[in-house]
């Protein structure tokens, strides 16, 4: 977490100082016009990513009820941390800078303050929304889909919300004392972020756990894979029924349009040609990756269990290798619309895949042994990567994943041309099949030799 | 069946189990008691070999637990929550160990059929995952599935804590066919004097650590061992 803190920090701080200039040099427009546009979704964006990750204080204060201290108390403390949250921090990174080039630049010093103060009473409004959206998935999908319109009907020019919401973020600027309203907006949602919370300090409301309601699948067929079935049926109950696993499967969504970057030619970095193998490898292998990375940290919760029964780590494996050889599959029969960027753009994608499943799916699993993070499937907060998750053998692990494809493609390109780049790729992801037993061996081998401390590291969590 | 030899194991040089030789013949159902922190989790999981001693083995049907892993087939466990998989259902997870056991799906209900007293209506077909079931009711689950597959060594850790006094009743005539008619070895631990006594033959006591009772079990057993923990 501390590492994907840190670079959000940093991206902000460089868009706050850079943002201006970009886009007064890149899109020859007024920046302060263009910002003030975007603010509208910005907000909406601040708003989702919080209801996604920020966590509630609510299961934290449990053991506060028992003691001697006023509820009033109890929901003043809960909201007050919520504002020393990330999420309040990270806009200064980018407001501030922003704020102080604008000055820099000419602007009126007292104007652009209030500009800035009434950013900061939206900011602080989004978090106390957020407390009372809590769990109202319904609501809450209802706006980022009318938000989600919205800028589908801004792209095809039919209606521009931000003519609308600019003069409304602009006046702040205009009219200083203006800001003020988003200081009360944000006292008014405090208050009812506390009515709501004062409401529902109690066991069996607010702070119940909800429950799902179970039905028990046997998924018979699957027991054509023979043994392998136990742990599949199993693997593919972990994805579908926890949040964090499901996690996985949103963001190989995500992936899947990862290649727009590159292939649509809308960031001017990515046009050396072995970038489309670099793309080609994420978007068919969003899953592999995202899931691949964490086994057997997936059955952290119980891997006590599985080291006293008598698993056989082959079949073990196995199960989460065809896991992420069916995702990798489905992924690259979804992303057929890349043809519309040229035949070239899906031969990425498709070679892209034949590496994954040969080469990467090891790779992958073989990084997996030496992960010792133990998952909290419950939650679906702490996606975005683990600090252990970023140790120095997964790191040297992405050479191989990435930069390896990237080269053999290049090589391939600048001898006989694209279609011999492209086969070098396949032929190099064919050839890593071979070696499946092989490596497998040798993570079975890691499973065993480390199997005390994995077990110690898991216990430390749970 | 079970032999210790010279066994410790010690964190950052503090010692927090040391035995010296102790032999469990098969079929015996053997109690440990002793006070929080005495070692009784620590020789469990010394025994399902998930965690490493410092000196010493154990040696399970003449198979060294840390050196082999031929024991698993006939030996099952329920220590704590970490032996149940949260998001399956009780069949569900019922299944998954009879799989793991070689015991397809007729053989797990024919077992489970007969736990329907036991299970009092609150474990088959109840709509929860198992991470949604109350403590007792995890217990239970975690408890029976250690039976499946017919293993000759038994580890139940604390059985009796968490249970309703009727489960505890039904939980004490189970353990007790099972070491007595099915000559299935079963080690229990228990802060519970009464139960241990009521169901054990064997009974040894840890204190930091090692052992400094081993009694088998009579009519003196349980004020014996309610005069050493009183003083």
């Amino acid at each position: 977490m501390v590492f994907g803190a840190l670079w959000m920090i940093g991206t902000f701080l460089l868009l706050g100082f850079g943002a201006y200039f970009m886009i007064e040099d890149g899109l020859k427009r007024e920046p302060f016009e263009v910002v003030n546009q975007a603010l509208i979704y910005f907000m909406v964006f601040d708003l989702s990513f919080r209801y996604f990750l920020q966590k509630m204080p609510v299961m934290n204060i449990k053991p506060l009820m028992y003691l001697p201290i006023k509820r009033n108390a109890i929901v003043n403390f809960a909201i007050g941390k919520t504002l020393v949250s990330f999420f309040n921090v990270l806009h200064a990174f980018f407001f501030i800078p922003f704020s102080i080039v604008l000055i820099v630049e000419g602007f009126p010093v007292l104007q652009v303050i209030a500009w800035y103060i009434a950013i900061l009473g939206l900011v602080l409004c989004n978090n106390f929304i957020n407390i009372f959206i809590n769990n109202k998935d319904s609501v809450f999908f209802a706006v980022v889909g009318v938000v989600i319109v919205m800028m589908g009907l801004q792209y095809f020019g039919i209606f521009d919300l931000t003519n609308y919401t600019a003069p409304i973020f602009k006046s702040f600027y205009a009219i200083p004392y203006l800001a003020i309203i988003p200081l009360v907006l944000a006292f008014v949602f405090y208050k009812m972020a506390f009515t709501y919370f004062r409401k529902n300090l109690y066991l069996d409301a607010g702070l119940s756990i909800k429950h799902d309601v179970a039905k028990t699948e046997d998924y018979s067929w699957l027991d054509r894979f023979g043994s392998l079935s136990t742990f599949l049926k199993n693997d593919i109950k972990l994805l579908k029924r926890n949040k964090r696993s499901r996690m996985t499967l949103i963001m190989s969504v995500v992936f899947l349009f990862y290649g727009l970057l590159f292939f649509t030619g809308s960031v001017e970095a990515y046009d050396g040609p072995f970038w489309k193998i670099f793309a080609g490898i994420f978007v068919s292998g969003g899953f592999l990756f995202t899931f691949g990375q964490f086994v057997p940290s997936w059955d952290s919760a119980y891997y006590p269990l599985m080291m006293s029964q008598n698993i056989r780590y082959k079949e073990y494996l196995s199960s989460k290798w065809y896991l992420m050889v069916f995702a990798t599959i489905i992924s690259t029969i979804l992303s057929a619309f890349y043809l519309y960027w040229g035949w070239q753009a899906y031969a990425a994608v498709v070679v892209g895949a034949f590496y994954n499943i040969g080469v990467n799916s090891h790779l992958v699993l073989l990084g997996g042994a030496y992960i010792k993070t133990p998952i909290d499937l419950t939650t679906s907060k702490k996606a975005f990567g683990d600090k252990q998750a970023f140790n120095a053998k997964t790191m040297l692990l992405t050479i191989p994943k990435l930069l390896l494809p990237m080269a053999i493609y290049a090589a391939g390109h600048f001898t006989l041309g694209e279609v011999f780049g492209f086969a070098l790729v396949a032929i190099f992801g064919l050839a890593g099949l071979l070696f499946k037993n092989k490596v497998f061996d040798i993570i079975e081998k890691i499973y065993k030799s480390e199997k005390y401390k994995t077990l110690a590291a898991y216990k430390q969590n749970n | 069946m079970i032999t210790v030899s010279n066994l410790s194991k010690k964190y950052n040089s503090d010692p927090v189990l040391n035995i010296e030789h102790l032999d469990i013949p098969k079929g015996q159902s053997f109690g440990l008691v002793g006070n929080n922190g005495a070692g009784k989790t620590t020789f469990f999981s010394l025994l399902l070999d998930l965690i490493q001693p410092t000196t010493g083995f154990i040696k399970s049907k003449d198979i060294q637990v840390n050196e082999s892993e031929d024991w698993k087939p006939f030996t099952a466990a329920y220590i704590d929550e970490t032996f149940l998989i949260g998001y399956l259902t009780p069949e569900e997870y019922f299944y998954f160990i009879g799989e793991l056991r070689g015991q397809n799906k007729a053989d797990v209900d024919a077992l489970l059929k007969g736990f329907s007293d036991f299970f009092h209506g609150e474990i088959l077909n109840q709509k929860k995952y198992l991470r949604d079931l109350s403590k007792g009711n995890q217990k239970k689950v975690g408890i029976v599935a250690a039976l499946i597959g017919n293993p000759e060594v038994i580890i139940l850790d604390e059985p009796f804590a968490n249970l309703d006094p009727t489960t505890q009743i039904r939980l004490k005539q189970i353990i007790k066919n099972l070491a007595g008619q099915q000559g299935v070895t079963v080690l229990v631990s228990s802060h519970d004097l009464m139960h241990v006594t009521e169901v054990c033959e064997r009974i040894v006591v840890l204190e930091k650590g090692t052992v400094i009772k081993d009694l088998a079990t009579s009519a003196a057993t349980l004020q014996e061992l309610e005069a050493h923990f009183a003083g």
